[in-house]
């Protein structure tokens, strides 16, 4: 059974766990202002509002997600926010409604929707109420129309409403002004009566099951075998693991609502970064790519990190997607999984048996898409060394379209200098091979040499010769060979900006 | 009330196919499609699928009772395929089931037997084989031949434009009931509902009469839904006739991108000749067009690339040819511009060219050879009321022209690797269909006894905000608040033969139709008045709801007038007949007068380039637009701001990539990119000229719909202009799009130069 909250209507579903919350929405619920685009997340005509409880019980942390991607199970204990969800009575418009008609901002109006609940949503974040802010929440929004200028005046008005938006009960203040009804003052505690309910029938059927193992229960209130379907089968340990949805249901549908899944996006311990004693950060399995972007930590270790992460998809498919997946998937131009590359990270893999094990990253990769992992076992943590102050990391990405795009060519790179000499490099790149490539040759290369035009001209060689990318959609051979070069160049003109860029070019 | 769509489309309210509740006992129909781009359908294995659970019957060209027949110009496109496959993604058979999984699971277990022809993809191969959708067609003025010889210089080229998917954000699709007479109603996301109705009835062996088309609202079309609706409108409605129940079809998005045509991509030769002044003297240019597997709208489109040939220039020598050459893609079709961009890509580059031959900035050949007053274009109308050079010299002083070509140059002087470029990109678009005779369109305006108003016309909203500008047509004749005026949804019951909603005509044609139905209205309720009150009807007329005489309030108002007018039986519907006058076009010799008229702008757009990456972005595109009197700005805004960001698209970052064999590989919005918010210019500044429009564009305010995509192609021109500040030598094709990789590897030449001579040296070595 998923149980959650549908705007101000309770849940209980026995629809597959895997099956899109945006059919749930529009075909079960008959909820039509929800629409659908593309079904693969790049358009945002389905995107709605995921609200968890907060960890203090009292407050709700609210996400846009586009729904064609959530998995419904995901869902489960959280606040489902859709457009009928927010609209006022009688007619009266929310004060973004009002901003985007008054400026003209919805032409054909199919888009309209997403961008009415991502900006919503923005109003409920606690992100600072600036301009850059405000259009960012709208990244994941496409208008063909292409009303941007109207949307973005829309976007204007909105910021200078919500400068005056409070820190400290801001739900209330938006009720007031009608940015969301009075019933979202509500959810917190009904979500807390969800929690308890939830774990309550979850410990009454622990009590009642024969040798399963025992429920986990997330902080969401999510159990673990909670997926619908008949958790005693054979092997529960055979199914299919799913994250964030972001790349399964873009690519197996069909296939995965027809079957039972582990869900993992809500497991207990799969979140949150810590840095260890021994020096090594640590971040669970299911943590997004929003946590990374917002987490002080990642960010004090890599300052660039939101730049970095702005070229990473978008708002909606940032707070879905998971690290662990990005890496599972085996996309040879996986973003995060090339910055991780770079960082010299590992995964620990845990096997239904309970044994764990460590595996370098770039030890994963045997072939494309094909992993050095059983189907059974289960990413719980990655980590990396942390880097010291001084070290350099840097990570470049091309793609047709800036923002919300594929990478025709990406790369990072890590650098420690000492006494003028290149004492360590772990250097990755995308696109330009079979996986997600840790140029080991050419990064052995730079150690112990000058940081010098001459040293990155020599290291291209190298890099050339470890590459093997195939002409696709996203470009030539040639093309990715040159903007690979190119890229290497962009890291090295950031580490030394010094560096004589008319030798270089 | 249809112009108060956005607040309804704020609150998902607004109704689009996909979201009319579904009756009990509706079929989900899903298309097989040739999986092969050219061969002869020898057999076709449905028995697997036949027996998949909750299918009920699969649908192939002998189920057709009519004639298995849609095309529009040329009778050349079956609805399900028959005998051969020409592309892939052609309907071969449609499966109904009760579910739409169940109906898509079944299109795998359907197996076709085809045996492989040779695939065309490219126009010029097609060409070159005598593969034409129809005889060339060529536009001709002065002698061009003979003046070749006079030019100071003549300059010779190719330039090739690329596709463009409309990727409207809902995909086509249409829901159709069996009606008790034996016919079908669709509801169909069309802009052309006329054609849906026309072809399903032949493709039913129906007449016109028994098949009812009702369109509310399409989320988006931009030309894709003008012929290409058709086919899934026909096909659910030969389910619902055959099963007698409801059939809905919805296309999925991959499934549509593969299976719609787009806008047709040009590979074309110029030949540009000018004087020692600068002036053009004679422009030579073959554009081969790829229309694809079929005629759809290719021949039209052809013709309207020969119309634009010239774009906003005078020259008074041109021999423009065109060949639609037939090849197995799917059927290329109507993309808002209609072959107008294709043929201004080419005289922009033409000029490029012979720009920077010349080693002068393209604008001053460009602004010397603007139109005049009077010219004639190479199809013998002339420019009339023509705002080209107003339109020019405006946007040069509200925006600083000699300043910004200055401060790209000063910024460029002062930076490496990041180069800014700048170019101006004049247009000039003629208003009307092309085909005279589809400038015609009717209004059924109904007055209800409490004085609310309800209009009918062909025209169909998608965005462009047509129903809002009818509603102010309307009110405005009437003398009433438009509060009271309601659109109603496109129905072909209520109004009869349509043209689709096209060509940027909709509002001007609809427009006008609707105008004069109020205005036979108003006529007949002020005689009314004038017995009823005792008024004199010199002077009497109707503002703000109440009945003035001679200024001067009469004691009536909207509401009580149109009480008594009903008891005093006052017929209070009209229905009116607008043809737009004085068109004429003879396509034997092509020349007349086909345009109503002409709408002129200039955009500046300066970019900015990072060479080191190859990535850019449009930094500002400043426009002065020629709106005539616009009504309604914020629409007007929206679909300048709308289609100039569409075109920069075209030109910048999407690419339609289809392999040799004829499979499109940018088959998804993950792998076909069009612009974002990131993407639209940080500086969109739009300038209404002062012009007094023109009497044939409804209360003067000019047609906004296609003009503005063109300013788009002032971005590959800036792009280029960008490269070559940071290298002077490279050769630079004249190829749109300017992706990232085209922009990246002209800046570096020599490295894929290098690589190639590397692989060839490889190739060699092994062999």
């Amino acid at each position: 059974m998923i149980e959650f909250y549908l705007n101000d209507q309770p849940i209980r579903s026995t629809e597959p766990p895997a099956s899109a919350l945006l059919d749930f929405v529009r075909y079960h619920e008959h909820l039509k202002g929800t629409k659908i685009g593309c079904r693969e997340g790049d358009c945002g005509a389905c995107t709605v509002l995921v609200g968890e409880l907060a960890p203090d019980g009292q407050t709700m942390n609210y996400q846009s997600m586009t729904s064609c991607l959530t998995p419904l199970g995901n869902a489960h204990g959280k606040h489902v926010v859709t457009v009928e969800g927010i609209n006022a009575a009688a007619g009266q418009l929310t004060p973004v409604q009002q901003a985007i008609v008054d400026e003209g901002g919805s032409q054909c109006g199919f888009c309209t929707v997403g961008f009415v609940m991502s900006l919503t949503g923005h109003s409920l974040s606690e992100k600072p109420a600036t301009e850059k802010n405000t259009i960012a929440a709208i990244d994941g929004n496409i208008c063909r129309c292409t009303g941007y200028k109207s949307l973005e005046r829309a976007a204007a008005t909105l910021t200078a409403q919500l400068a005056s938006r409070p820190t400290q009960n801001a739900v209330a203040w938006l009720s007031e002004q009608q940015f969301v009804p009075a019933y979202f003052q509500t959810m917190p505690a009904r979500l807390a009566a969800l929690r308890t309910a939830v774990a309550e029938e979850a410990a009454a059927a622990t009590a009642h099951s024969n040798g399963t193992p025992a429920a986990t229960v997330s902080p969401n209130g999510h159990t673990q075998s909670q997926n619908g379907h008949d958790s005693s089968a054979a092997n529960p340990f055979a199914h299919p693991l799913l994250g964030g949805g972001t790349d399964l249901l873009v690519q197996r549908l069909e296939e995965l609502r027809e079957q039972p899944v582990r869900l993992v996006f809500d497991q207990s311990g799969r979140r949150g970064i810590r840095q260890t004693a021994a020096g090594r950060v640590v971040l669970g399995a299911a943590t997004t790519a929003s946590h990374l972007l917002e987490s002080e930590l990642m960010r004090g270790l890599i300052p660039q990190l939101p730049q970095y992460l702005k070229l990473v998809s978008s708002t909606p498919i940032r707070n879905m997607g998971t690290v662990a997946g990005n890496f599972i998937n085996g996309s040879p131009i996986g973003d995060l999984t090339i910055m991780f590359l770079a960082l010299g990270a590992s995964i620990t893999l845990a096997s239904p048996a309970g044994t764990a094990r460590e595996l370098a990253l770039p030890d994963l990769y045997l072939g494309y898409k094909k992993l050095a992992k059983t189907p059974e076992e289960q990413v719980t943590e990655i980590s990396f060394p942390t880097p010291l102050s001084g070290d350099f990391f840097h990570f470049e990405k091309v793609s047709k379209r800036t923002h919300l795009d594929i990478a025709s060519v990406n790369s990072a790179a890590w650098l420690r200098v000492e006494n003028g000499l290149i004492a360590a490099a772990r250097i990755s790149a995308g696109g330009v091979g079979p996986v997600p490539l840790y140029l080991a040759r050419t990064s052995q290369f730079l150690v112990g040499r000058e940081l010098t035009a001459d040293t990155v001209s020599a290291a291209n060689a190298v890099m050339q010769e470890e590459i093997s990318p195939i002409s696709d959609v996203r470009g030539t051979a040639d093309y990715k060979r040159l903007l690979l070069r190119q890229l290497l160049w962009a890291h090295f003109l950031q580490f030394a900006p010094a560096l004589a860029v008319d030798e270089l070019i | 009330m249809n112009h108060l769509d956005p607040n309804r489309h704020v609150r998902g309210e607004s109704q689009y196919l996909d979201d009319v509740p579904v009756q009990q006992g509706t079929l989900y129909a899903a298309v097989f499609e040739s999986p092969l781009a050219h061969g002869v359908l020898k057999s076709l294995d449905i028995s697997a699928a036949r027996a998949a659970p909750g299918v009920t019957h699969i649908l192939t060209a002998t189920d057709i009772p009519g004639i298995n027949q849609i095309g529009g110009i040329v009778p050349d496109e079956p609805l399900l395929a028959e005998g051969h496959v020409h592309f892939r993604g052609q309907p071969v058979a449609l499966v109904l089931a009760r579910t739409e999984h169940q109906a898509h699971a079944a299109l795998k277990l359907i197996t076709a037997e085809i045996a492989p022809l040779p695939i065309i993809t490219d126009p010029r191969v097609a060409a070159a084989q005598g593969e034409l959708i129809v005889p060339p067609r060529t536009f001709k003025i002065g002698d061009s031949a003979a003046t070749w010889a006079a030019c100071a210089h003549v300059f010779e080229g190719v330039a090739e434009s690329g596709g463009q998917e409309h990727l409207y954000i809902e995909t086509q699709g249409a829901y159709a009931f069996p009606t008790e007479m034996g016919g079908v109603r669709i509801i169909s996301s069309t802009q052309g509902p006329t054609a849906v109705q026309r072809h399903t009835a032949h493709v039913l062996g129906l007449g016109m009469h028994q098949v009812e088309v009702d369109v509310t609202r399409l989320g988006g079309g931009f030309g894709g839904k003008e012929d290409q609706a058709t086919p899934w409108g026909a096909l659910a409605a030969l389910g619902a006739f055959i099963t007698k129940k409801p059939v809905k079809l919805v296309l999925d998005r991959m499934a549509d991108m593969r299976m719609t045509g787009k806008r047709h991509p040009y590979s074309s030769d110029f030949k540009i000749g000018l004087d020692a002044d600068l002036k053009i003297v004679a422009y030579e240019v073959t554009f081969f067009q790829n229309a694809g597997a079929a005629a759809d709208l290719s021949p039209a489109v052809m013709e309207r690339t020969l119309f634009h040939a010239t774009n906003s220039y005078f020259v008074p020598n041109v021999t423009a040819t065109a060949y639609s050459c037939r090849t197995n893609l799917p059927p290329n079709t109507a993309f808002r511009g209609f072959g107008g961009p294709q043929g201004m890509f080419v005289i922009e580059s033409a000029i490029a060219k012979a720009a920077e031959e010349l080693g002068v900035p393209a604008s001053e050949i460009q602004r010397k050879n603007l139109l005049r007053e009077g010219d004639l274009f190479s199809y013998r109308q002339q420019a009339e009321m023509c705002h080209a050079e107003q339109a020019w010299d405006t946007a040069a002083r509200q925006y600083n022209l000699a300043g910004l070509q200055a401060e790209v140059e000063q910024f460029n002087e002062q930076h490496k690797l990041v180069k800014k470029g700048f170019s101006v990109m004049p247009i000039c678009f003629g208003i009307s269909f092309t085909k005279t005779p589809m400038n015609q369109a009717r209004a059924l305006v109904h007055i209800y006894s409490d004085g609310s108003v309800g209009v009918s016309t062909g025209a169909v909203e998608m965005g462009q905000g047509v129903n809002t500008k009818i509603a102010h047509v309307a009110a405005r004749t009437l003398g009433i608040s438009v509060n009271r005026v309601k659109v109603e949804s496109t129905n072909t019951t209520r109004v009869a033969n349509t043209s689709p909603s096209a060509a940027s005509a909709t509002a001007d044609l609809n427009g006008k139709a609707t105008e004069m139905a109020c205005a036979a209205l108003r006529e007949r309720l002020l005689q009314h008045a004038c017995l009823e009150y005792t008024l004199n009807y010199e002077g009497l007329e109707i503002h703000d709801e109440q009945v003035l005489a001679a200024g001067v309030s009469a004691d009536t108002d909207w509401e009580k007038l149109v009480s008594s007018a009903f008891w005093k039986r006052v017929a209070l519907t009209e229905n009116a007949h607008y043809a737009t006058p004085d068109l004429h076009f003879d396509a034997s010799t092509n020349t007349g007068h086909p345009f109503a008229y002409h709408v002129y702008g200039t955009a500046f757009t300066t970019v900015t380039v990072d060479c080191l990456r190859g990535t850019y972005t449009v930094d500002a595109l400043r426009i002065a637009h020629d709106f005539g009197q616009s009504f309604n700005e914020v629409i007007d805004r929206g679909q300048i701001e709308g289609g100039a960001v569409q075109g920069i698209g075209w030109m910048t970052m999407e690419e339609i990539a289809y392999n040799d064999e004829g499979r499109l590989l940018s088959n998804s919005l993950n792998s076909y990119k069009i612009p974002d918010i990131y993407a639209a210019p940080a500086v969109l500044d739009v300038h209404f000229l002062d012009t007094p429009g023109h009497p044939k564009a409804i209360l003067r305010s000019k047609a906004v719909g296609e003009p503005p995509l063109m300013y788009g192609i002032g971005t590959y021109f800036a792009l280029r202009d960008a490269v070559r500040a940071f290298q002077g030598h490279t050769a630079l094709p004249f190829s749109a799009p300017m992706t990232p990789e085209k922009v990246l590897v002209s800046l570096y030449p020599e490295f894929v130069a290098a690589n190639s001579d590397q692989q060839k040296a490889a190739v060699t070595a092994s062999t």
